[in-house]
């Protein structure tokens, strides 16, 4: 899209935006940004939020140290290596497994993981004949307290818009084929439940430790876009 | 209400485009707007559902340009102004009220443990009877309310199979809008491929969607 086009669009969308909606308009951010084909970041988004966080900081609505905590939980102390362990213990402990799919909540506790936006889940588990795929089309639900906050691509238009009506073509370009005969199975997550996918135990895995297993669970798997493969050493998760 | 948000089944919108090594946050005004916004709803003013259907009624070209988190901080500056934590005059001017007197954050690293574990209420309660059962057809009502729904429109009029009830939820479609919890039975539901999306798509396919009882009806 050319710059006069999108500035076009712009000035339409903060016209009607404005008429629309009064209580957001304000908020607009001024245009200064050309030459991008997707979602643009105004430069100014520092700044007002820095300008934000002061003004409830100084009318005592939120404490500084509450929301260093919440940063901190969420890039340090939640994300898909809690969710590799929970499906590496599956892999070996079948007593566990059963209770991670008949109970998930509280068989993902036994591991210690408790935070918010997993008080409901569902774990559905990929067989060679079964391949489950977690989606949510209309905001960005997500099992927080095993897999962390989601990826960008996970909340974008693209997935939510296809993984209902084209889930073969999305897990292509992810580099999964699933064969004709394998049954798949979406899940929109519309309600509080938060749904993980238990993957497949890849072959030639049978001497491995829990520990190396878990090493071999990515992101992707447990969202149902890709297989657990064996890997190289230093892949990222 | 059917928004732009309402995206399942749309086309048009390209390919999935994954990012290798993403940060949790890419920059840091998107981790700050992320605290931010569970922190102000600590003061219980407005519910999960107020907000994402405050997300929902962005004018529809906003909703598409800004990024996910540039919505986030939209979203907190007309709900702490709509809501009555911060006047219009405030916001627009970063500075509070001369005179006006300063509150204490209900969320803190004290309390902080208490309002993360809160979490969803229990989904366990006998008093409310479900109004459907495990294994039963059912078909999703051709509704189209204005306000807040989870009922998204690919759905609507199509007939699926309950495979699994969830036990009592709140209802979003008047939490959102304070009008009550109205705590009902949440069902799994199971929709062939080929009912949603026709004979194109593979046979053997399903999407499942959690559904509330008042979004079902006998087929």
């Amino acid at each position: 899209m050319d710059g006069t086009r999108r500035c076009f669009l712009k000035a339409a969308a903060t016209a009607a935006g404005a008429a629309a909606t009064p209580g957001l308009a304000h908020a607009q951010g001024q245009g200064q940004d050309h030459g991008h084909d997707h979602q643009e970041v105004p430069s100014d988004l520092t700044l007002r939020v820095k300008s934000l966080e002061s003004l409830l900081v100084e009318k005592g609505l939120v404490d500084r140290p509450a929301l260093d905590a919440l940063i901190d939980t969420m890039e340090h102390k939640v994300g898909p290596r809690n969710g590799a362990r929970v499906v590496a213990r599956a892999w070996v402990d079948p007593a566990y497994k059963k209770r991670l799919l008949d109970h998930a909540p509280a068989a993902i506790a036994e591991l210690g993981y408790t935070s918010g936006q997993g008080e409901h889940m569902l774990v559905v588990e990929n067989t060679p004949k079964v391949h489950n795929l977690i989606v949510c089309t209309l905001c960005s639900c997500y099992p927080w307290p095993v897999l962390g906050l989601p990826p960008v691509w996970y909340k974008s238009a693209p997935y939510r818009s296809r993984a209902v009506i084209d889930p073969r073509g999305v897990l292509r370009e992810f580099g999964t084929q699933l064969a004709e005969d394998v049954e798949l199975r979406v899940w929109d997550s519309t309600a509080e439940l938060r749904y993980l996918v238990l993957p497949e135990r890849p072959a030639g895995t049978e001497r491995m430790s829990e520990e190396e297993l878990a090493a071999l669970v990515t992101r992707d798997a447990m969202v149902g876009v890709a297989k657990v493969a064996l890997r190289q050493p230093g892949d990222s998760l | 209400m059917n928004g732009v948000h309402d995206m399942g089944g749309q086309q048009g919108m390209g390919a999935v485009q994954s990012e290798k090594d993403e940060p949790v946050f890419h920059e840091a005004w998107e981790g700050r707007i992320y605290a931010l916004n569970r922190a102000m709803r600590a003061w219980r003013k407005w519910s999960l559902d107020t907000d994402r259907h405050a997300l929902e009624l962005m004018n529809p070209i906003d909703y598409l340009r800004m990024s996910y988190y540039e919505r986030w901080v939209v979203r907190l500056q007309a709900q702490a102004v709509a809501h009555g934590l911060v006047t219009k005059e405030e916001m627009d001017t970063g500075k509070p009220a001369a005179g006006s007197e300063k509150a204490t954050p209900p969320f803190t690293l004290a309390t902080s443990s208490r309002w993360l574990s809160r979490g969803i209420a229990s989904s366990h309660d006998p008093a409310v009877r479900p109004l459907f059962r495990v294994g039963q057809r059912v078909r999703a009502r051709n509704i189209h309310p204005t306000g807040h729904t989870r009922l998204p429109r690919y759905a609507r009029g199509k007939i699926g199979v309950i495979i699994r009830d969830h036990g009592v939820y709140i209802f979003p479609d008047t939490n959102a809008h304070f009008q009550g919890e109205k705590r009902q039975h949440v069902y799994s539901v199971r929709f062939a491929a080929r009912e949603l999306w026709g004979e194109r798509t593979s046979p053997r396919d399903s999407v499942h969607l959690d559904m509330w009882d008042d979004y079902l009806e006998r087929p």
